[in-house]
């Protein structure tokens, strides 16, 4: 037992070194002092970063970007949080496959989705813009807000909303007190995991963007570039560091929804 | 006014007819039911029987398909939960987690014109009422089942409700807590004054702290009654199985008077029933009812009683306070009946395989029609 | 009465979502396959119904081999994954002890950064003049870069796996989490020793893991765009760059929209072949 446990260790600690050697090559060569992304390392520089501070494409890209995943997270998280409340709270005809419906985008492939949403907005001759963008990122976030919200529903008590009701309060008192402040860190969580997804969305945003670039996009672009490259590593670190805050939140955010759930339900039911 | 909405003003909730189903499955059926002004109430039935909703109805988280709920003497029908003047413990006591303890006791107390001293002392005195003195700024994460159960019953009973409304609120506690909550509620209500009605499947807990129990089978109210008549004339078959042990015994019918009802038993032989013990619709087949305790074993060298019958023991068992045996009336019938003793030391004790003599009295059996 | 005011206070909530879904899902998808049943000839569509674009997309060896790629490449890298994500999974739920949670959350903060330059580091680390070859000449190891790094299926497979890993862990881990421990006992009193246990208890009792881990690494391999695009070369492409192709600069949508059913079926097909597996799995046991 020892010895195979000892085994393990070693292919997770092998792992969790594949899984992160990749992206510690940003900061490295990020700070770089070359052209070239190559061994050995030729000095210290933070002339890469300063160069992004130059790039008005990236600026336009980054500012198309932020505008399509805060309108995009906002529209999926009130969608998913109304379907995760008709799941949780009714039993209605026609639910189970109305609700596996909604979900299906998560298991599309996602050049499919963006095939289709392009068809369509070719015959109907719409122009592209980030709007459509922004329409197939709550397409494709939906389903991710939908399934937090779902557990953060479950993790409410219908007899907490009954007790407030039952206490004098009216519904929509009932919602501000009770309901919101409870269901918070799954909105919350639904945000940022929205946020994140959209913000790193390449395909669907290559397909439906038109003449704006969003910055995966934009991204995707410079890679042509040889030039361009310890630059494009330079806002990969950028990225990567804001994707750790963000996720590091997601998790307390999920945490502090688990801990909800323990305290309301998981003491009395033992 | 409407003479429909004018009730017994005697009956704080005065339920008629009501009927409530769920996707077809009836959970009450034409119920009508009043309850006095400050008396402590259960209703007890085994699960599933919809004595909660029917508790749900009252509250108003349920909207009854039939019939009238009429509290104070006013129909409340079409008046939601958070208007009607009564309040409830829930099951799991729906503690809001977000919230400290007084938060939660002064919860109801927002949408009052009190300003925050007065509610800084109601939730005080609220808090004492319950034995939760200091524990205002406690996390409500940070409260045992008990002290969850207080802050539920302060919470609810701050409002002042006409009608205090709990949801099995002992089920989730261990033994001694529970039996120690059973008497401090008998003894919270009687200072309050408020009416109370309990919902349970526990008969203890309905017999011990309540003025009068109504007992539910399959969405009907079988029998409304003081616990000892519940206990002693069950007047339903269901409700007498179901409350404590019940001896059943097919009787033959024999003779009608003014007020007996004589039958026979292959072996308990005559039996004289009275007719106030006997319920259900006239029907010439009878079922008496024995109750383990009222069954007595006659002294070996002793004079017999008059209603005596032999049987075999095939069971004992020592409870501590009672000896129980499990008896069978003749060699080829394995059905076994059940006897009580109390007084252990005062009566002979048997053992398994023995023969014994067994009394009763006549007076102690209630009856059924078998339907 | 009960249900119909369930009905009615369900549908006022889903109502919006599930128009969304109607407008942004299925007439998307209805209208992409009447597209495959047209053609296009340079910039206008001919409407009439014809089996010609299906016919291209079966029965071209072009588009054949492609198909066939994907699959086989995808179908790889979902076997690689899982069998790095078993043992990895297993660890964590019987030997994880108090930091399980940390464990987990270590292993998919990756899935969480970009994507797009995480495959792209592949690009980096496995070029002619990448990171792995600069590396080993500056060790001395080398002398002359490899070149088989970069540009073929095999580069694709690895930074797919890269990719997709730590989303294979979690679905595992929660079947593996739900096992009761008190079974695992019962079988070592049974006389199981640890491996027969592993096969006759754990394997089987975590296999709706599997299945689920299946399904998340296949469909998003199979139509993966970048990946192939970035460190495929000619030799590693995949269907979903033929699509975007044949969309943009071939100018002919509807056999893009041919492809783009194709895929789904075939992506339909064996997501239902795994979920049937799954059932059988569960009816046994």
């Amino acid at each position: 037992m020892k010895k195979s446990n000892k085994i393990f260790k070693v292919i997770v600690i092998f792992f969790l070194v594949f899984l992160y050697a990749p992206a510690l090559l940003l900061p490295i060569f990020s700070f770089n002092n070359s052209k070239v992304i190559s061994f050995p390392l030729s000095g210290f520089s933070t002339i890469w970063f300063e160069e992004l501070l130059y790039e008005n494409t990236l600026h336009n890209a980054l500012f198309n970007s932020l505008l399509i995943a805060i309108s995009s997270t906002i529209l999926a998280t009130i969608l998913g949080t109304l379907v995760a409340r008709a799941s949780t709270r009714y039993i209605f005809y026609g639910k189970r496959i109305s609700i596996t419906f909604i979900l299906v985008p998560l298991i599309l492939p996602e050049i499919i989705l963006g095939v289709c949403l392009l068809t369509v907005l070719i015959q109907l001759g719409l122009d592209l813009n980030l709007w459509s963008v922004v329409l197939g990122h709550t397409l494709l976030i939906t389903p991710f807000s939908t399934l937090i919200m779902v557990s953060a529903f479950n993790n409410l008590d219908i007899s907490l909303e009954e007790a407030s009701l039952d206490l004098g309060m009216s519904s929509f008192q009932t919602f501000r007190i009770i309901i919101l402040p409870m269901v918070s860190p799954g909105l919350i969580s639904s945000l940022l995991i929205g946020f994140v997804i959209s913000l790193d969305e390449f395909i669907i945003a290559f397909f439906l963007t038109g003449v704006e670039p969003t910055l995966p996009v934009y991204i995707w672009s410079q890679f042509r570039f040889p030039a361009k490259l310890p630059s494009t590593m330079a806002l990969g670190t950028i990225l990567l560091i804001v994707s750790l805050i963000l996720v590091s939140l997601f998790e307390y955010f999920r945490r502090r929804m688990e801990l909800y759930n323990y305290y309301s339900v998981g003491l009395d039911q033992k | 006014m409407n003479k429909k909405n004018i009730r017994n003003p005697e009956k704080i909730v005065d339920l008629i007819s009501i009927k409530k189903s769920f996707d077809k499955i009836i959970a009450v059926n034409n119920v009508s039911l009043g309850i006095k002004e400050g008396e402590f109430f259960s209703l007890l039935g085994p699960s599933g029987c919809g004595k909660t909703t029917l508790l749900r109805i009252i509250a108003g988280f349920e909207k009854p398909e039939n019939g009238d709920v009429f509290i104070n003497g006013k129909n409340v029908n079409s008046v939601e939960p958070n208007n009607r003047p009564t309040n409830m413990v829930f099951q799991n006591y729906a503690i809001f987690p977000h919230l400290n303890v007084s938060e939660n006791v002064g919860y109801g107390l927002r949408n009052t014109s009190l300003n925050k001293d007065e509610i800084a002392q109601k939730i005080e005195e609220a808090l004492n009422l319950v034995g939760l003195e200091g524990y205002h700024k406690r996390a409500s994460s940070a409260l045992s089942g008990g002290q969850r159960q207080r802050v539920a019953l302060a919470r609810a009973l701050i409002l002042k409700p006409r009608v205090l409304l709990l949801d099995e609120p002992l089920s989730a506690l261990d033994k001694n807590l529970r039996e120690q909550m059973q008497f401090e509620l008998r003894q919270l209500q009687k200072s309050v004054g408020i009416t109370f009605v309990l919902v349970t499947h526990d008969q203890t807990e309905a017999l011990t702290m309540s003025d009068r129990v109504g007992v539910m089978f399959n969405g009907k109210v079988d029998q409304v009654a003081s616990p000892e008549e519940i206990y002693n004339k069950p007047q339903t078959k269901r409700v007498a199985s179901f409350i404590g042990n019940m001896n059943f015994f097919e009787t033959q019918y024999l003779e009608k008077k003014s007020k007996t009802i004589s039958v026979s038993h292959k072996d308990l032989g005559n039996i004289k029933l009275l007719k106030s013990n006997i319920f259900g619709v006239d029907k010439s087949k009878l079922t008496i009812g024995i109750r383990p305790e009222n069954f007595k074993i006659n002294n070996k060298n002793g004079k017999k009683q008059p209603k005596s019958f032999n049987a075999k023991v095939v069971e004992k068992s020592f409870m501590g306070d009672t000896m129980l045996y499990g008896i069978n009336l003749r060699e080829n019938d394995h059905h076994t009946y059940r006897i009580s003793i109390s007084d252990i030391k005062n009566t002979p004790s048997p053992n398994i395989g023995e023969e014994i003599s067994v009394y009763f009295q006549e007076d102690d059996i209630v009856a059924y029609y078998e339907e | 009465m009960y249900f119909s005011e369930h009905n009615k206070k369900g549908w006022r909530l889903l109502g919006v979502p599930f128009i969304f879904a109607i407008f942004l899902l299925a007439v998307p998808i209805a209208t992409m396959t009447t597209l495959s049943f047209w053609t296009q000839d340079y910039l206008t569509l001919i409407k009439t119904i014809t089996l010609d674009n299906y016919k291209q997309a079966w029965f071209q060896p072009v588009f054949q081999t492609l198909f066939a790629r994907s699959l086989i490449i995808s179908l790889t890298v979902t076997f690689i994954t899982i069998l790095f994500a078993f043992p990895i999974a297993y660890y964590i739920s019987f030997y994880g002890g108090k930091r399980k949670a940390l464990w987990l959350f270590l292993i998919t903060i990756p899935f969480w950064t970009s994507y797009l330059l995480r495959m792209f580091l592949w690009k980096v680390i496995l070029g002619y003049n990448g990171v792995l070859n600069s590396f080993f000449e500056w060790l001395g190891v080398i002398t002359e870069p490899l070149t088989f790094l970069l540009y073929n299926s095999n580069a694709v497979v690895l930074a797919l796996v890269h990719g997709w890993a730590p989303f294979a862990i979690l679905p595992i881990f929660v079947s593996l989490e739900k096992i009761d421990r008190s079974l695992l006992e019962a079988s070592n009193d049974l006389g199981d020793n640890n491996l027969s246990q592993f096969f006759r208890i754990i394997l089987p009792l975590s296999m709706p893991g599997v299945i689920g881990a299946v399904l998340i690494i296949f469909i998003p391999c199979i139509g993966d765009y970048i990946t192939p695009k970035l460190v495929g070369g000619p030799e590693g492409l995949m269907i979903a760059n033929m699509i975007q192709v044949q969309f943009s600069k071939a100018n002919n949508a509807p056999l893009a929209a041919a492809l783009s059913v194709t895929s789904l079926l075939i992506v339909g097909i064996i997501s239902l072949l795994f979920v049937f597996l799954n059932r059988k799995y569960l009816r046994n046991y």
